[in-house]
Parts: C-alpha cells; structure tokens; sequence
C-alpha cells in the first residue's frame, strides 16, 4: 500500500516533545509560518461543522473545559448519539443551536507546523448567498462538500459558482461520507466526472478533489489507508502548500490606497496605507492617482525604523521626495503601470439588503480607501444561483445576483476586480439607514465613460438666463397626496406668469401621461419616475425657466438626487406639510377612500412610506396658513432677492 | 517574500485602526491593562508612528483591578503620550457595589453601565477592544465593526456583512461602533507577538509566590485588605500567575513556574484548559457571553 496512517498527526500539528524540550527553538519555527484563509460550503448535511470540529479537535484547539461542554451538549442536543457532536463546537448562537442551522458567518482558528489558518464557516441554507459571498470575499481557497451518498446538488453548483464569481484561484472538491459508501473508488469517479463537466460549463479552470471522511477522519490530516486508490494529498497537506493570495500580488505593478495623511509637524508628511500589490522600495518612482503627478518614494517609515522594502499585505507609511497634494481616496501607484480611471463600469452585484435594489437611486460606494455617490442602472441579467440561468430583471432583491452598469459622481481609481480585489471589490451603502445593501466587483470601465465629452454650446445656461432677465430656480414641492401641492404649485405659477417671469409647472398631470407613461407605482417606479423628472427639470433650468414641479416624491434620496443635479441655490424644496389625517379627510380625488379599501396598492402613507424633509428650504403647514397666502410667501422667496434689479 | 501570520495579523490591525482614524468623528480605544489591551495599544503606536495614536485611551474602572494593573496603565498612557480617561460608574462608587456581596450585579454595573456612561458622557462614536474571535463561541461571529443601537444593543440578526477590507462605519446619530482589531489573532498569536515585540505586561503574568486561598476550584490573589476570608480561611503562599486579568476577587490563578515568555507560551501550549476559565462571569450559563453582549458588555 502506498500509503497509510503512518503519519502520526502530532507532527502535522505540534510536537509537545519539543514544546517541552526546547520551546526557544519551537517559536523560532512558529515565527516564521505563514497565514491562509479558507472557507468551507455544503449543504446542511453535508457535514460541514462536522469537518470543522474534526479539523480543530485534531490541532488541539479544543481545551478539556470545552470538551467537557461538548460532551454535555452532545448527549442533550447532539445528532451523533452517544459519540462526540463536532458540528456543535462550531455552532454559536443560542438561537441557531435550537434550531440546528448555522445562520452566519463564524471565523474559526487552527495552527499546523507550517501555517495558521482562517475558516469561514458559511451555512449552506437556500437564503443565505449573502454570508457566503462574505465569507468567501476575504478567503484564499475554498473547500466544496458533497455528500458521496447524494452527489452534485443544486446547493453544489451554487457554491462553486459563487466561490468562482468571488474569484477563488483554489477549489477543493472534498467528497466527503466516503465511510458510509464503503469508500468505494466508482462512486468517487463518479462524482468527480460530474463535477468536472460541470466546472468547465461555468469556466471554472481547475480543481483538486479529494475523497474524505470528517467523522471517521480518513484524509484530513493524513492519507487514509481506506482509500488506497487515491493518490492526491490529504486536505491538510494540500491547505498547507497552496499559495496565498497575497504572496502572488506581489509579482504585480504597486498600488497603494491612501487611507491616512500622517502629520505630526510641519517638517513630516507621510502616506499611511496597505499596499494592496507590487513591492516599494526608497528611491522608487511612483505616480500619484488621481492627479497623475510623480515623485519618487524617499523613506518607508515604521516605529521599527525605516524598511528597505515593503510588499502587498504590508500596512506602511510611504514619504515622498517632492510636496505633492495627495490625501485619503488617493492610490500611490507604479509610475508607468498606473491603475484606470473612469466613471462608468460594468459589474456584477450581489445584493444583500431586504429592501431590493432601487436603480437610478444614488447609493454611497466605498471602493478602496475612495468614497462616492453611485447610481445603479437596472441590470442587465440577473443569474439564477442554482443554474447559472441569466433571467431578465428590472432590480435585484435579497440574494439577488445581477450583471448592472454603475455611474459614480465622480470618476474613480480601479482595476478589474479579477486583477485586484482591493481595487475591484465595491460595497454600496444606503444612504437613509447607512445598511451596507451590496457587494460588487468591477469588471471593466465603459468605454463612454472616457470617450463621452459635453459638446461645447455658445448660448450657454448663463446666456439663456440673462435673455429672460431671471435666474432659473427648480421650485419642488413634495408632501402627501392630497396635501395641496399641485393647488399652490398652480397659484405660484399664476403670480410668476403676471410678474412677466418665465416659468412651467411639472406635474403628474403633464408628465405620468407621456414621459413616464410606462411607470407605475411600485418603489422602483416610484425612483425612475423623481430621477426623469429631475432631468427635464435640469435641461428646463438650463433654458433658463423657473420650474416648479408638484409630486409627491416620498423618497429623501431622491430629492438629494435631483438637488445634487443642480447648482447651488437654485434648488428650492418646498414641504408642504399636511397631516395625514387631515388630507385623507379632504380626500380631494377620493384616492384614500380607494386604498382604504385595498383597490389601490402601495399608496403613500397607507401601505408606502413618506420620508419626510430635514431641511426644506421652506415649510408650509396648511392647517395654518390658506394656499394664497403660501403663494404669496413662496413667490416672494423665489423672486424677492432679484425682483427689483430687473 | 512571504509574510509569516503574524505580519499579516498586525498588517490588518493596523489597517483596521486607520480606517477608524480617517472615518470616525470621535474614536476611542478602550484599555483594560491586560495582555490583549498592551498588544493593540502597541499596534495603534505602529499605525500611526510618528504621530501619537489620534484618540484617547479609557479605561473602565472597577476600583477592583489589581494593584500592578493601575502602576502599569499609567506608564502605559505616559510612554505612548496618549490621554488616560478613567470612568468609574458614580452610582456603583455610591453604593459601594462589590464583587463579594454582589455577584453578577457588580460586573453589571461597573463594566457593562460603565461602559455607556463613558461612551454617552465623552460622546464617543466608535470604540476599539481588545476581544479575539477565538475566546469564546458566540464571539467567533462577532464582526469586526459591530453596531450597538443609541441604547448600546447588539443585535445578532441585524450586522453589516463584512467584505473584503472595507469596512463601513456610517451610523445615525447616537449609534456608535465597537472596534476589533485583534478579531483574527489567537491566545497563541497574542503570546508570541508579545514575545517577538518585547511588549511589557502586568507582572502578574509571570509567575511568583503569592498569598491565596481556594475557593469553589478556583485560586484567588489576596491583593488588598478589602478581601473578605470565609470561615476557615488562611492566606497560604503559593507560586502562581495569571492566563488574565481582572477584577482580582473574580480572577482565578494557575499555578506555575513560568517566569518568561517562553515558559508561558509552553505552560500554554501544554495545557488542557481554556484561558476564560479562569474568569467566574463566564460560569453563569451557557450562551452567558451572549447575553452580555446583547445588553451591552464588552
């Protein structure tokens, strides 16, 4: 037999004799092993916690204390019988361990002579995409189990398509039970041959499978004398010898992400960040992102002393030869091998937030150390997880997966996120609850993006303006259905009009008719509805006009939206506050009697949400004043301040 | 070149408290003087070398730590030129609250309404700690930004998932955030870094003769003159030191030989016992750590 458990898993491990002999020379070899991040995926039963349990039992993480514990738990709650229950080492929460189910991300820890190494222990629950993609967003490899009784699952092929968007270089497929299959060679050449048709189907390059047995522990630490017909490694050995990530984006041009300007004093200027790829050495050139501006690199300073090198993975702070402007969001990058800049990409998202993607709305992105405004398009495909199907889609919901382009406000540092996933790795963040709703990987910038620029016009806004003898405003008036804006709206108007003032009134009247006939009132109706609006009231101001627009437009972020769009001072919101209560009594257009009665859905302030102003420009409590004398205050707001110049 | 798992380790702390630095408005690291503490206090020095790390350190006081742990946070603060705010819970002072007559309560309101009191008084919005992912299994899901509510709540459904290195620190107001930069390193990681950096530690750490008594399988340090003997009991000498340190009526002793750090990491890894152990809070029940958490314990 070629192989057998001649290995004694102490020397994988730990050597306590040598712990105890000479510990000076045992932290010596300590000191110097190397750190890998993986994560495990299968099913509920495929025996996921159970592989955990045996993988930290056996690097003697488990104390007496802990084991008397589990021996309790085991008897009361475990599946196992009378025997040891590993999965219930790695189960946390109270709530989960009732239930049976991990529902989280959990990090676990173990050590072997060469390296220490990071589980992400992802469940492998139908709804749950969202931990997996988190999990796997920080790991170096992946470890895919499949039950050798059931073979390729649905739950299969979703975690190795999602190990492989995420990008992981290495995929262990650990066909695991081999025991309760009586290690049969056939069933393992089965599995595999599945596997491996699948793998290329979704462009998965390459793969190591290895037949194994958490609960009985046949080739975990050491190769199984059960399974002689196999000739790999055992999963351990092969975790020990795979590179690390970070190690191979050394070998790629430098780029640095300033997180921190580090200045104690007048005379010290220092960059502070990690070094996300490529080497740095004094004396090196480099070129500062976004300006484009180069220097050369004049000391690698750390508390230790000044280094003579630093490498990706390292955390530094980086002093430059020359005073050039450069500040947090800024990438310090090799000087010809510099990294894109753009403002419109295409790319992947997962969403990860109960409240589905709204496209068009503007979401926080973080990206690096850089912080902007972005908007989503509605995605081009979603993909079903289970069978890489792409479906038409209008936006993502919880789990959701989709190819979408993104617009930021301002063009950004990147690179593609298959070249570097500290450049390429996006979260959005909702600007109202501050969730983190999103992960996503830019794939490649828009080539009109770059290419697109304003054709120069010689009657410009400030031309048609001056014409008109005014300055445009867009006057917008939000608040409930019912709460008098279109009413105002209209008397504002008609004063304009008998000051000789160029103005247009959009309301739903002239707009849910044509330009947006094609909306309804679902929220992300409601999103596209404001951002077209928002538009034609720009292009309107830019003519030159005072707009004044009456809808409800429930949602803040939006109205930022539209404020962003235009400069400033000329956006003037208006709150025309009318309890709700009180516009349902006046039920002009007998709406609220109608979604009352469930004949009307998502009705704002019945069944959708009104988020009202925090700082409207005006405010009009309609209990208190009548819609003249709000028309005459409005008026005199928009044109007090230049009325008598003209 | 490869970087070896400590450099990694230090690498993302590092990094983790920058971040905090360049996006919160008022962090601060919170300081127990205990092996973890000395560890990321000498990490926020690397971050932020030469400047001195750019927030405060607080410690939240019982008034029963032991007497070489108050000697050392001083020197501690002065060495790395950083500010020392101690909170001492008035209302726990007022009612001479203890660990001997008041069990869970004394941790209660010492450690845990401590703790708000000095965030909500200095206005804090994101806090660094010293917790690890290994101590214990509710703490293995813990993020490493984790959001407490305006009344300091975790909520274990409802945190930000975590991806790649970015962080997102938004919050409403009066929300703030516990910071963990030490959330990857293990008891051994801790012990070695101490070792390999050469950072000083309470002397308690290493093992000397000492007076205890033991009591329910746990040796106690008699420290002041404010410990109570139960009938029966006599101080007696015995060579011992400390896995970790608190509050010194509620810490239990190993005892040992170990006078330097190698002998400690060997005592370590050579022994069959989890390092929480040696604290009574943990005993309570089992998903105790838990439910501290979610009222707002460390």
């Amino acid at each position: 037999m070629a192989h057998s458990e001649d290995i004694d898993p102490e020397t994988i491990y730990r050597t306590d004799a040598l712990i105890a002999e000479d510990i000076d020379a045992y932290l010596e070899t300590h000191q110097h092993k190397t750190m890998l991040r993986f994560i495990t995926c299968g099913s509920v039963d495929d025996g996921k916690s159970t592989l955990i349990g045996r993988l930290l039992y056996d690097s003697k993480m488990i104390f007496e204390d802990q084991l008397a514990t589990l021996e309790a738990d085991s008897k009361k709650v475990g599946t196992q019988g009378q025997e040891i229950d590993f999965a219930l080492l790695v189960d946390g929460l109270a709530a989960e361990r009732e239930q049976g189910i991990t529902i989280d991300v959990a990090y676990r820890f173990f050590a072997t002579e060469k390296r220490k190494f990071i589980v992400a222990d992802t469940p492998g629950h139908e709804q749950y995409t969202r931990n997996m993609v988190t999990g796997a967003s920080t790991a170096d490899l992946a470890v895919i189990l499949i039950d050798a009784r059931q073979g390729i699952l649905t739950q299969t092929r979703r975690h190795s398509y999602l190990a492989h968007l995420i990008g992981i270089k290495h995929l262990v497929v650990a066909v695991n039970k081999m025991d309760l299959v009586g290690y049969d060679q056939v069933v393992y050449d089965k599995i595999i041959a599945d596997y491996t048709a699948f793998a290329e189907e979704i462009g998965i390059a390459a793969f190591t499978p290895i037949p194994i047995s958490g609960l009985a522990g046949d080739n975990i630490t050491s190769k199984s004398e059960k399974t002689p017909w196999y000739d790999g490694p055992a999963l351990v050995e092969h975790l020990e010898n795979v590179e690390v990530m970070v190690t191979a984006n050394q070998a790629r041009p430098l780029r640095m992400g300033v997180q921190w300007v580090n200045r104690p004093n007048l005379d010290f200027r220092g960059f502070s960040g990690q070094i996300a790829s490529g080497t740095v050495k004094p004396g090196d050139p480099v070129r500062i992102l976004p300006s484009g501006k180069t220097t050369t690199v004049k000391r690698i300073v750390t508390l230790d002393g000044n280094l003579d090198e630093a490498v990706a993975g390292q955390s530094v702070t980086l002093t430059l030869a020359d005073e050039i402007d450069c500040s947090r969001g800024d990438v310090i990058s090799a000087v010809d091998a510099p990294p894109q800049v753009a403002d419109q990409f295409e790319t992947t998202i997962v969403w990860m937030d109960e409240s589905e993607l709204l496209p068009g709305r503007s979401y926080w992105m973080k990206i690096g150390t850089q912080f902007v405004s972005a908007t989503v398009q509605p995605p081009k495909y979603q993909v079903n997880v289970n069978n890489m199907e792409q479906l038409a889609a209008k936006t993502l919901e919880l789990n959701g997966i989709g190819v979408a382009e993104i617009a930021t406000d301002r063009p950004i540092i990147f690179e593609p996120y298959a070249d570097n996933r500290d450049l390429g790795g996006f979260i959005l963040i909702d600007k109202i609850s501050n969730a983190t709703v999103a992960a996503g990987m830019l794939h490649f910038c828009l080539r009109r993006s770059q290419n697109v620029h304003w054709q120069d016009v010689d009657v410009d806004r400030a031309a048609h303006a001056l014409q008109k003898r005014q300055e445009p405003r867009v006057v917008w008036f939000t608040g409930l259905s019912g709460s008098g804006k279109s009413t105002i709206a209209n008397m504002v108007e008609k004063r304009l009009h008998a000051l000789g003032k160029h103005s247009f009134l959009l309301d739903g009247d002239n707009v849910r008719h044509g330009l947006n006939k094609d909306l309804g009132f679902t929220d992300v109706d409601r999103v596209e509805n404001i951002r077209r609006i928002g538009e034609v009231a720009k292009l309107m101001a830019d003519a030159g006009l005072i707009v004044l627009t009456a809808f409800i437009s429930p949602f803040r972020a939006e109205r930022q939206l539209v404020r962003s769009m235009l400069p400033d001072d000329e956006f003037i919101e208006i709150f025309v506050d009318t309890p709700l209560s009180v516009a349902e009594e006046r039920d002009v257009k007998g709406l609220y009697k109608k979604a009352r009665a469930g004949e009307l859905k998502n009705f704002t302030g019945i069944d959708s949400d009104y988020e009202i102003p925090q700082n409207p420009e005006m405010r009009i409590d309609t209990t208190k004043m009548s819609p003249e004398e709000a028309a005459e205050i409005i008026v005199d707001k928009i044109v007090g301040s230049w009325s008598y110049t003209i | 070149m490869s970087l070896t798992h400590l450099q990694r380790l230090e690498s993302e702390a590092i990094h983790i408290m920058r971040e905090v630095a360049a996006e919160a408005e008022k962090p601060v690291m919170l300081y127990s003087v205990g092996k973890d503490s000395a560890v990321m206090l000498h990490l926020a020095k690397k971050a932020f070398f030469p400047s001195p790390p750019p927030f405060p350190l607080l410690h939240v006081d019982t008034t029963w730590k032991f007497r070489e742990m108050y000697s050392l946070r001083e020197k501690s603060a002065k060495d790395a030129g950083m500010e020392l705010l101690v909170h001492q819970n008035p209302e726990a002072k007022e009612r001479g609250i203890n660990p001997f007559d008041h069990g869970g309560l004394h941790t209660d309101m010492w450690k845990t309404q401590g703790l708000k009191q000095a965030i909500d008084e200095h206005g804090f919005d994101a806090a660094f700690g010293g917790a690890r992912r290994d101590e214990e299994k509710s703490r293995a899901k813990e993020r490493i930004f984790s959001f407490r509510s305006a009344n300091h709540r975790w909520d274990p459904k409802n945190q930000r998932p975590e991806l790649w290195k970015l962080y997102n620190t938004r919050k409403s107001k009066g929300e703030s955030i516990r910071v963990f930069p030490l959330s990857n390193w293990t008891e051994l990681d801790i012990w070695q870094y101490i070792h390999l950096e050469n950072i000083e530690i309470v002397p308690l750490y290493f093992s000397a003769r000492r007076p205890t008594v033991e009591r329910d399988g746990m040796l106690l340090m008699i420290d002041d003159e404010r410990f109570r003997f139960e009938e029966g009991e006599k101080p007696v000498e015995r060579s011992i030191r400390f896995r970790t340190l608190g509050c010194y009526p509620l810490t239990g002793a190993v005892e040992s030989e170990a006078t330097t750090l190698p002998q400690i990491i060997q005592e370590m890894l050579l022994t069959t016992t989890s390092e929480r152990q040696g604290r009574a809070i943990d005993h309570d029940q089992a998903a105790s750590m838990e439910k501290k958490k979610q009222e707002g314990y460390f």
